[in-house]
C-alpha cells in the first residue's frame, strides 16, 4: 500500500469516527427526550448527521479509487448542482439547444480536459468558449425577449455547477515539487477544512453570534464567521502533515479557503433569496440541493487551486 | 408465462422510475395530503407524455399499486410495447374515447373505482399545447365526483415538463420535476356541473409552484 493510500485510509477512517461520535451525542439525546415528544432542532441535526454519512461515504470511496474515483464523483456532482441551478433560471425555448448543450457536451468536456490535465483549456474552456459560444446557439432562434437575462443566468449556472466544482478535482492536477503523487490529499485536505469550518461557523453563530454581516439576507454574524475561519486554520494546522504547505502555510492556505466559501455562501444566498426559494432542490435529506451543500467549497475550490499553483509550484 | 410478464412488468417499472429519478430528479411534494394509502383520484395537467409516469414514479410503492392511470386506448394500445407497458407495467385503464363504441368510458372508470384502485387522470382530455396553463375540463371529473362522492378528488400538479421537453425539441433537458398534490376537493351538494369544474380548475392551478423569473 503506497504512503498516499494509507493517509486518505487514515483519513476516511478518522471522519467517520467524528461522526460515530456525532451520530452518538444525537442517539444519547433522543434516549433522554420524553417519549412522544420530538424536538425539531434534533431531528434536523440526526438528518443533517445522516447525510454526512453518505458523503464521507462517498467522497472517501471516491479518494480510494484514487484520480477515476474523485472525477467520476465530482463531474455527477457538477451535473446534479447544475441541474439544481438550471431549474431555477430564466430561460424559453430558443435556449433549448444551448442548455442541452450545456448539460450533454460542455459539462461532459470539461471534466474530459480536467482528467487529462490540460490545465490551459480547462481554465478558460467556459470562461471563453461556452461564454462566447453558448449565446450564439441562442441567438440563431431568434427569440430576443430578455436574452441578456437567459444568457448571463445560464453562464452563471456553468460558472458555478461546472467550472468553480471541476477545480476540486483539478487540484489532482498540480505538480509540486517533493509532492510526488500525493496531490490527491489536496482535495481531501481542501474539502474538510471547508465544511468544518463551515460546520463550526453554524455552531458559533447560534452561540455567540451578534452582529450580522447581511441582515435580511442571512443569519451569518461576524462572530461566527471568525470563530469559523479561526477553527478552519487550527484543523488545516492539525492536517498540515498531508500537504506540502507546512504548518504555517497550510494553516494561510486553509483560513483563505473557508474565508472564501463563507463570504461564496452568502453569494449563493442572495440568488436563493432572488428566486425565492429557501433550497435549490431537495436531494439531500437535511441540506437541501447539492449547491446548498456546495456553496462553499464551490466558491473556494479555484481560488485554492490558483494560490497553490501559484506559491507551490 | 403470466408470471414472467409479471416479472417483467415490474423490472420495466422499476427501470423507468429510476431513470425519472435520475434524469429529472421528479420529487413529491404533499402539500395538501398525506402519502398514505386511501382511494384517491388524482387529476393533473397534461403538457407531455411524460405526466404520467412522473406522477406514477413519485407514488411510494404501497400506493403505486393501488393505483391506475386512466388513459386513451388508441395510445396505449398502437403497437405491441405500449400494449405491455400500458397495462401491463402501469395497470391503466384504457377508455375508448370514440363516440360508437359499446362500453362507455365512464362505466370502465366507476368500475374501476368500485375494484377500490385510485385513479390517475388527465381531465383536459387531450395534451396541453396551448400558452394556457390549463385547457377547460372534461365533464368525467364531475361525473366521477358525483358518482362516487365519498373518493377524494386531488388536484396534481407536475411542472416543468414543458422546460424539459418542449413541443418540437428533440433531446430532453434534466431540470427537476416537481409533482404538487393539493388539498381534496369534492362535489358539492347541488353543485353545477360548469362551477365544479371551474373550482376544481382553480385548485388544481393553485398547486403551481411559485418560482419568480
Amino acid at each position: 500500500m503506497t504512503d498516499t493510500m494509507t493517509d486518505i485510509l487514515l483519513l476516511t477512517i478518522g471522519s467517520f469516527g467524528i461522526l460515530i461520535a456525532l451520530t452518538f451525542v444525537g442517539e444519547v439525546l433522543r434516549a433522554r427526550e420524553e417519549p412522544g415528544f420530538v424536538n425539531p432542532v434534533l431531528d434536523t441535526y440526526m438528518t443533517r448527521v445522516q447525510s454526512w454519512w453518505g458523503m464521507v461515504a462517498f467522497v472517501g470511496f471516491a479518494l480510494i479509487m484514487g484520480r477515476i474515483g474523485v472525477m467520476v464523483l465530482f463531474a455527477f456532482a457538477s451535473f446534479a448542482a447544475l441541474r439544481d441551478f438550471l431549474t431555477l433560471t430564466t430561460k424559453a425555448q430558443a435556449d433549448h439547444l444551448s442548455l442541452a448543450l450545456a448539460f450533454f457536451a460542455v459539462l461532459p468536456l470539461q471534466y474530459v480536459f480536467v482528467g487529462l490535465g490540460w490545465d490551459g483549456l480547462y481554465a478558460i474552456f467556459i470562461p471563453v468558449y461556452a461564454f462566447l459560444l453558448l449565446p450564439i446557439v441562442s441567438a440563431l432562434r431568434g427569440n430576443p425577449d430578455r436574452f441578456l437575462m437567459r444568457v448571463a443566468e445560464t453562464q452563471w449556472a456553468l460558472m458555478i455547477a461546472v467550472f468553480c466544482v471541476s477545480h476540486v478535482p483539478a487540484l489532482m492536477n498540480l505538480e509540486i515539487d517533493g509532492y510526488g503523487d500525493r496531490s490527491l490529499l489536496l482535495v481531501a485536505f481542501m474539502v474538510m477544512v471547508v465544511q468544518f469550518g463551515d460546520l463550526l461557523e453554524y455552531f458559533f453563530g447560534r452561540r455567540i453570534g451578534r452582529r450580522k454581516i447581511a441582515p435580511g439576507l442571512s443569519p451569518k454574524t461576524w462572530e461566527g464567521l471568525l470563530c469559523g475561519v479561526g477553527c478552519a486554520m487550527l484543523i488545516g494546522a492539525l492536517l498540515s502533515w498531508i500537504t506540502p504547505f507546512g504548518v504555517f502555510g497550510a494553516m494561510a492556505m486553509a483560513g483563505v479557503a473557508s474565508l472564501v466559501g463563507m463570504f461564496g455562501s452568502l453569494v449563493v444566498a442572495s440568488i436563493k433569496r432572488d428566486r425565492g426559494v429557501k433550497d435549490w432542490s431537495h436531494l439531500i435529506p437535511g441540506q437541501g440541493g447539492f449547491v446548498d451543500q456546495l456553496d462553499s467549497v464551490i466558491f473556494a475550490a479555484p481560488i485554492f487551486y490558483h494560490l497553490t499553483k501559484y506559491f507551490y509550484t | 408465462m403470466k408470471f414472467l410478464r409479471q416479472f417483467a412488468a415490474r423490472i420495466v417499472g422499476q427501470s423507468i422510475r429510476i431513470f425519472a429519478r435520475a434524469i429529472t430528479a421528479v420529487r413529491a411534494d404533499w402539500k395538501g395530503i398525506e402519502p398514505v394509502p386511501r382511494q384517491r383520484v388524482y387529476f393533473a395537467n397534461h403538457t407531455s407524455n411524460a405526466d404520467m409516469p412522473m406522477i406514477w414514479s413519485v407514488l411510494p410503492p404501497s400506493m403505486r399499486r393501488t393505483v391506475r392511470p386512466v388513459a386513451a386506448a388508441d395510445y396505449w394500445l398502437k403497437n405491441k410495447v405500449r400494449a405491455f407497458v400500458g397495462p401491463e407495467v402501469f395497470n391503466c385503464v384504457l377508455v375508448d374515447r370514440r363516440p360508437e363504441v359499446k362500453d362507455k368510458p365512464m362505466d370502465k372508470i366507476i368500475a374501476a373505482l368500485d375494484e377500490g384502485s385510485s385513479l390517475i387522470i388527465f381531465p383536459e382530455g387531450n395534451r396541453n399545447m396551448t400558452d394556457d396553463p390549463l385547457l377547460p375540463f372534461k365533464a368525467g371529473l364531475y361525473n366521477m365526483g358525483v358518482a362516487r362522492p365519498d373518493v377524494d378528488l386531488v388536484p396534481t400538479w407536475v411542472a416543468n415538463l414543458t422546460e424539459i421537453m418542449p413541443k418540437g425539441e428533440i433531446i430532453p433537458l434534466p431540470l427537476i420535476c416537481t409533482v404538487t398534490f393539493g388539498e381534496p376537493i369534492h362535489v358539492r351538494e347541488g353543485e353545477s356541473k360548469d362551477d365544479f369544474l371551474k373550482r376544481a380548475s382553480n385548485a388544481l392551478l393553485a398547486q403551481r409552484p411559485e418560482v419568480r423569473t
